[in-house]
């Protein structure tokens, strides 16, 4: 009797490791590409847009995010815009503020939700990406972005950047210019911006200059309403 | 029996015939060895690289050794710096042959970067 | 000529029809083709109207698909005997229907060449992930439904299979319905009335399919309709139209009351040029007020009334996903409340959409498929319904 107990109790417990072995791999997966909260709290990519130094009419940004990207520039209903300038005027009040937009790469990202194959992902670090070997083109991300900040791309492309593959039949969008960010360095639109309107940095860094001053001034996030929790904040709204 | 060795004999004379006279001229770019052997890397690359794409794309580690970039600063050819331009590219050769599709390129630059950061610097 | 008999010309027609439907889905293949070539391109479909004519034709059979099983629901489940014999031949539209939509859904992709990926990569938040899974699903339970009503030896099993396809098509309608109702922020979406709206539109939109192809079979026999299966059944089509109406009304209504919303609503019932005059003169004129006037006027017996309304119906329909599916991504998403705004990515501008002829005939191609799957499927199986002898 006892033998069998202890037969039992043995086999339950390699049951219980052999199925630990296996989730486990698969929950830390999930976590890396959904962006565990608790592995968030190191680095949170973001950026800080003073939206009272951005000139109406100047354009620096986005030609310098299509130069790095390697976008047509084109403004075509069916061309790939990852950064646009968005005037906007107070309709009761008749203030008038241009400002970039572009993916503000939210924490709760609706566009991860909603990707039936899981290509759109949210990195550790809080960018939220396309993984264009998933994507299948279905195209319901773009329908579910409140910003829309995405774009699908309508044609074949020839002679993409090297360091930005982009191709026909996949949705994309900015990407912090992530190829820079991993080697160290920083989106383009924040460096070609003349009068520093862009600033970027690690928010949960409390020694960044991005950090200190999101605690100094007033900041608001983009539909604040939906509780996204944008990492892209917008200063003079 | 014997007719039935011999159909199949004479099944196996096209395949002997095409292996031999028309193995891919592969223009190999500057070529070498950096990750393994050749019969080694021609029967695995594929999985290196899927293995990298996937560190680098969902984790941000883009190790230079494995990657897709990597691979063609060296093996494009020294005359048009492709790995996919003509009939005789590194890729295209070999997958034309073996007829498995090609599907890396309608994203991916095919170009050195070298060659392709030179070009656009203007 | 005279020398044909009339089942001679049947056959006949019969293969003029398949060569009819097989060149529209040839012709479907075609726009594919070009579509992979040259991308979306060629399409009406821009980066504001992200899903277009393809995806009206889908839903379309998807809902349709669902809805058409209710005929053999209220035979299965509710144990209608003039609704049981029809029973297989509803089952049969619904696989074939749902076969065409899926068609044109896979097809519409940007990279149709991945669909494995789409089933071997799922991610348990997307609602689309789990219509792949309800899709799939209703495939393999109608099939089974209908194996229990096709084989005698099964047949005892006929209601718990019933009951089954009962469940899981509510769920996938409802599944169609949260594809928009999990939109935060467009303002045509997002709202919890869209699953039970789409459940009852389905209803109105599959026995209207089916009222057509059981009018068309009984008259290619030179049969003749029970006049009391028919009255039923015109009568439970009404049902269902009123029903549906109050639902789009409803959901109108709802939004006027908001004072956020009422700027959408100016557009899509009145200042949004195609899609109020789809809306009042194609869905609620044409596809609701003229069928009830049809189904409910004895004045009008004279006319094949019941397929004439069931083609108006389904005309609503598409008219009604037309302005749901376009007409609510056309008007812009609202991501500055309180400001006028404008940029070069078209920002607080109404969408422009002009379908093409692929994506129409892309659409065109999933009624195509449904089509020769239902024409083959009453060809070659015992589909027609046989009334049972009256008590």
């Amino acid at each position: 009797m006892s033998d069998i107990n202890l037969q039992r109790r043995n086999f339950l417990k390699t049951a219980a490791g052999a199925a630990m072995v296996t989730v486990a791999p698969g929950m830390l997966l999930f976590d890396v590409a959904h962006g565990n909260p608790q592995s968030v709290g190191k680095v949170r990519w973001g950026m800080l847009i003073d939206t009272a130094a951005c000139v109406p009419g100047c354009n620096d940004c986005v030609t310098a995010c299509n130069k790095e990207n390697g976008l047509s520039g084109g403004t075509a209903a069916t061309d790939s815009q990852w950064i646009r300038k968005i005037e906007i005027k107070d309709i009761s009040s008749g203030r008038e503020v241009s400002l970039p937009m572009m993916c503000q790469h939210c924490e709760s990202p609706p566009c991860v939700d909603v990707c039936p194959t899981g290509a759109s992902f949210k990195r550790v670090d809080g960018i939220v990406l396309v993984d264009k070997h998933r994507c299948i083109g279905c195209r319901y991300c773009m329908m579910a972005c409140p910003y829309k900040a995405r774009s699908f791309v309508h044609e074949p492309l020839q002679d993409q950047n090297p360091d930005v593959p982009r191709g026909k039949g996949t949705v994309e969008s900015c990407t912090l210019c992530v190829h820079r960010i991993d080697q160290g360095g920083q989106p383009a639109c924040a460096e070609a911006c003349a009068n520093k309107v862009i600033l970027f940095g690690d928010l949960n860094d409390p020694e960044s200059a991005i950090a200190k001053k999101v605690k100094s001034v007033v900041s608001t996030q983009i539909r604040a309403d939906l509780k996204l929790n944008p990492g892209v904040r917008y200063q003079g709204l | 029996m014997k007719r039935l060795v011999l159909l199949l004999l004479c099944l196996c004379v096209p395949a002997v015939w095409a292996t031999e006279s028309s193995l891919p001229k592969i223009d190999i770019g500057k070529g070498g060895e950096c990750v393994k052997d050749v019969q080694w890397m021609r029967k695995n690359h594929m999985h290196l690289l899927v293995h990298q794409r996937d560190e680098t794309v969902l984790k941000g580690v883009r190790e230079v050794k494995n990657s897709l970039k990597n691979c063609i600063e060296c093996h494009a050819s020294i005359k048009d710096d492709s790995v996919i331009a003509r009939e005789d590219s590194f890729c295209v050769a070999c997958h034309k042959y073996e007829a498995v599709k090609l599907d890396c390129f309608e994203c991916h630059s095919g170009v050195r970067k070298s060659a392709w950061l030179k070009r656009n610097a203007k | 000529m005279a020398s044909y008999s009339i089942p001679q010309l049947r056959s006949h027609l019969f293969y003029v029809l398949m060569a009819v439907a097989g060149s529209i889905v040839l012709a479907a293949m075609f726009s594919v083709h070009s579509m992979e070539q040259h991308g979306h391109i060629i399409t009406g479909m821009n980066n504001q109207i992200v899903w277009g004519m393809p995806h009206v034709f889908a839903i379309f059979l998807i809902v349709a698909a669902s809805g058409v099983l209710n005929v053999s629901s209220i035979g299965s489940v509710f144990n209608k005997p003039a609704y049981k014999v029809r029973a297989p031949l509803a089952g049969l539209l619904s696989i074939a229907m749902l076969a065409g939509g899926l068609t044109v859904l896979m097809l519409d992709l940007g990279r149709p060449d991945r669909i494995i990926v789409a089933a071997t990569n799922f991610n348990p938040t997307s609602v689309f992930a789990w219509n792949i899974v309800l899709y799939s699903g209703m495939f393999a339970a109608v099939a089974v439904y209908l194996w229990t009503l096709m084989e005698q030896r099964m047949n005892s099993w006929s209601k718990p299979a019933g009951f089954a396809v009962f469940i899981w098509r509510f769920v996938l309608t409802t599944g169609t319905g949260v594809i928009f109702s999990f939109l935060v922020a467009r303002q045509a979406y997002g709202s919890a009335i869209l699953p039970p709206m789409f459940i009852v539109i389905s209803f109105a939109w599959g026995l209207a399919v089916f009222h057509i192809v059981q009018a068309a079979i009984y008259e290619w026999n030179g049969k003749h309709l029970d006049e009391y299966v028919q009255k039923r059944m015109r009568n439970l089509m009404g049902v269902f139209v009123i029903a549906s109406l109050y639902f789009v009304a409803t959901y109108h209504l709802t939004n006027l009351y908001f004072a956020r919303q009422t700027e959408f609503e100016r557009f899509i019932l009145v200042e949004g040029g195609i899609y109020p005059k789809l809306f009042w003169i194609g869905y609620v004129l044409l596809g609701n007020v003229l069928p009830l006037l049809l189904i409910y006027l004895p004045a009008l017996d004279r006319f094949k009334r019941i397929p004439i309304a069931s083609l108006l119906i389904i005309l609503g329909g598409f008219c009604l996903l037309y302005v749901f599916i376009i007409g609510g991504q056309a008007f812009p998403l609202d991501i500055f409340p309180g400001y006028s705004v404008s940029s070069s990515f078209a920002d607080g501008e109404i969408g422009t959409y002009q379908p093409s002829l692929p994506e129409i005939l892309l659409g065109l191609g999933g009624v195509g498929v449904a089509f020769l799957i239902s024409a083959i499927g009453i060809r070659v199986l015992d589909f027609v319904p046989r009334e049972l002898p009256k008590k």
